[in-house]
């Protein structure tokens, strides 16, 4: 029987197993970021020493300020990102400091560093390491304890997920995104659709997308409850991986080529469990709740929870709508919003930038709006093709990279009962701030909310 | 880390599905040491917006099991939500599906989780709702609960977080054991893989 491709990472890095089928897996890279100081702490405290620091990556990102970050005011983060830089050369891991183009969200800069890579196990302290998946490389959110553990032993003891193909046939029409295939998933299996399992996403639908747009794909696959998303790598991946600064080079590029080739699933390879999808009937999605599997088309209707039988999942619906103060059968499209953020790790990349500006073009922000790259090389990037100017004449702030208001840990916070059309992945109570109401879509819908203040099927304005 | 062998302990139960971790610790709280002392931001909003919330409740009082509902501690990766729940008191939760890093955070911090379905885990909470205060008892050795109504329950642990919360094993030491099989991995990636060892 054929083998998928989580089960080739996996058996590639067993190193030992354990009691309970657990398997002793090999880390190949760990990305670091500025929340992970609980992790040094821990490792200082045990006076344990950091085993491979060459295949660490440091970045900031949850903490620092998206602007005026040259001296930065508030003591508080300052303290963060400092600590970070103290913690990375204390042992001697790379940094991509504040003030150095390379800096960006973690998640970002793993794929455009070269540091992700197909085939290799990738973690991080961070749920969205799923994201990294999309270049064929088995990557999941660690706690601080196996953070720890990961810096002190290179290795991690895990049990075997399920596996679990999403196959996304037919091609998006103009106007939907990987975001709204995403969306749309996560609405049809459930929040918990996909815990315990390893997503393998599939189909032609997936492989029209470009690398970034199958990043949002895999990066939201923690919002179905599964740890990792896997895309095989193709041609796409390797286009996409050559030339950057971590990539092998040279005869090492052409062993590593075909390694990579060997990686997809065989076509007999068997899965613990099958979804479908047909990306040519997909509409531009928005959430109306507070779970991401809370998410409907542009055309649909908050739905009404007497029609839940499930009391628990009743009562939580209502709750979730006096949350959100909207009420049952209330229209998406046409609701006013007060705030636009672009920008996190789901949708901060160049492509994303491009599809927002696209509709951003010639019209003017109707509420505030702020867009925030992934990187300093995005952000680089997006400004010598005049992207900046396209979003400050039509009056959004253009911000320095970093998480910003998609979690809120560095102050870029939406205020109580603002209601905020959001390129993010979470719409949690109080994620954006306590209050705060999150409407996730993509960027090109975000964009469309922003210049007429209000839900809008983007449709319409391309 | 404090081993884990068996509990009998007042039982909270929580009606909500889908609580992320976000919920359960705000982030603007992760900046804080974990020496700060975590149970003080515990549900910390909502707690706020509902004076009534089950863990304030007096007949709650003492809780160290917490019975919740699907997707228990979805979302975020942040250890903090484990060690607010921990800190306050809690040994054990119940629920019928976890965030799978929530999951593995817990067993870390000496926690137990367990899974058990549905329809079991809602008539548990109905028990703790009809009769507030009431005790469960979780014998791990023998991997059995005893409700509230007495009857007794079998579940599920894997046998390496069983050992591992009943002798109170640091993981890495267990790990470090495994050193030369590391060090053997690592010598064969620098020969197959050079360019991710340099």
């Amino acid at each position: 029987m054929g083998v998928t491709l989580y089960e080739k990472i996996w058996s590639a890095h067993a190193v030992a197993e354990g009691p309970g089928g657990r398997t002793l897996l090999y880390i190949d890279r760990h990305l670091i970021h500025d929340g992970s100081f609980h992790a040094f702490t821990a490792l200082k405290a045990a006076g344990r020493k950091v085993r491979r620091p060459d295949a660490a990556f440091a970045t900031p990102d949850h903490y620092v300020p998206t602007r005026g970050r040259d001296d930065i005011a508030d003591a508080e983060l300052r303290d963060k990102v400092e600590t970070l830089s103290a913690n990375a050369k204390g042992a001697r891991i790379a940094i991509y400091p504040v003030g150095d183009d390379r800096q960006g969200i973690v998640h970002v800069i793993g794929p455009e560093q070269g540091i992700t890579q197909p085939g290799i196990t990738l973690v991080c302290g961070d749920s969205h390491t799923s994201t990294h998946g999309a270049l064929g490389a088995l990557a999941f959110g660690i706690g601080a304890s196996e953070v720890a553990h990961v810096l002190a032993t290179q290795a991690l003891w895990q049990a075997r997920a399920k596996t679990l193909r999403v196959t996304v046939a037919g091609r998006l029409h103009p106007g939907v995104y990987s975001k709204d295939i995403i969306l749309a998933l996560i609405a049809k299996i459930g929040a918990f659709g996909g815990t315990g399992f390893t997503l393998e996403y599939a189909g032609e639908g997936i492989r029209a997308l470009s690398m970034e747009a199958r990043m949002t794909i895999c990066n939201m696959s923690i919002e179905a409850g599964a740890r990792s998303g896997l895309i095989a790598p193709d041609e796409t991946t390797f286009e996409y991986l050559a030339g950057r600064p971590q990539s092998p080079r040279g005869a090492d590029w052409d062993r590593a080529l075909a390694r990579w080739r060997a990686l997809p699933s065989d076509a007999d390879a068997r899965y613990d469990r099958e979804v479908t999808l047909d990306a040519a009937s997909l509409e531009p999605m928005a959430t109306w709740g507070t779970s991401p599997e809370h998410g409907a088309a542009i055309g649909g209707v908050v739905p009404d929870p007497s029609q839940e039988r499930d009391a628990t999942r009743r009562a939580s619906m209502e709750k979730a709508l006096r949350y959100m103060d909207l009420a049952p059968g209330q229209r998406l499209e046409g609701l006013a919003i007060d705030r636009v953020f672009i920008g996190s790790c789901t949708n901060s990349r160049l492509e994303d930038l491009r599809a927002a500006a696209a509709v951003v073009k010639g019209r003017k922000a109707m509420v505030p709006a702020m867009v925030v790259p992934g990187s300093g090389l995005v952000k680089r990037a997006a400004e010598a093709e005049g992207l900046d100017r396209v979003f400050l004449d039509a009056g959004f702030d253009w911000r320095d990279a970093g998480c910003s208001m998609c979690v809120g840990m560095n102050g870029d916070l939406v205020a109580a009962g603002e209601r905020c059309a959001s390129t993010s992945n979470r719409n949690f109570e109080g994620r954006q701030g306590k209050g705060a109401r999150t409407h996730l879509m993509s960027p090109a819908m975000a964009a469309a909310a922003a210049v007429t203040g209000k839900v809008t099927d983007v449709r319409k304005l391309l | 880390m404090t081993p884990f062998t068996r509990l009998t302990a007042v039982a909270a139960p929580l009606d909500i599905v889908n609580v992320d971790t976000d919920r359960i610790v705000p982030a603007r709280f992760l900046r804080e040491p974990r020496s700060a002392g975590y149970e003080n931001y515990l549900f910390r909003d909502l707690r706020d917006a509902d004076p009534d919330f089950v863990l304030d409740r007096p007949e709650y009082r003492g809780a160290q099991i917490l019975v919740a509902a699907e997707n228990f501690g979805c979302g975020s990766s942040r250890e903090g939500a484990v060690w607010a729940l921990a800190g306050s008191g809690l040994r054990a939760w119940i629920a019928p599906s976890f965030g799978d890093i929530f999951f593995e955070n817990s067993f870390k911090n000496g926690v137990l989780a367990i899974v058990l379905p549905i329809e079991r885990v809602a008539a548990i909470r109905a028990q703790l709702t009809q009769q507030p205060g009431a005790k469960i008892t979780i014998d791990l050795p023998s991997q059995a609960l005893t409700l509230p109504d007495g009857t007794t329950e079998r579940f599920d642990v894997d046998p390496f977080r069983k050992e591992c919360l009943l002798e109170g094993i640091d993981e890495i030491d267990l790990t470090l054991r495994h050193e030369a099989a590391i060090a053997a991995y690592e010598a064969r990636q620098r020969e197959e893989t050079p360019w991710l060892a340099p």
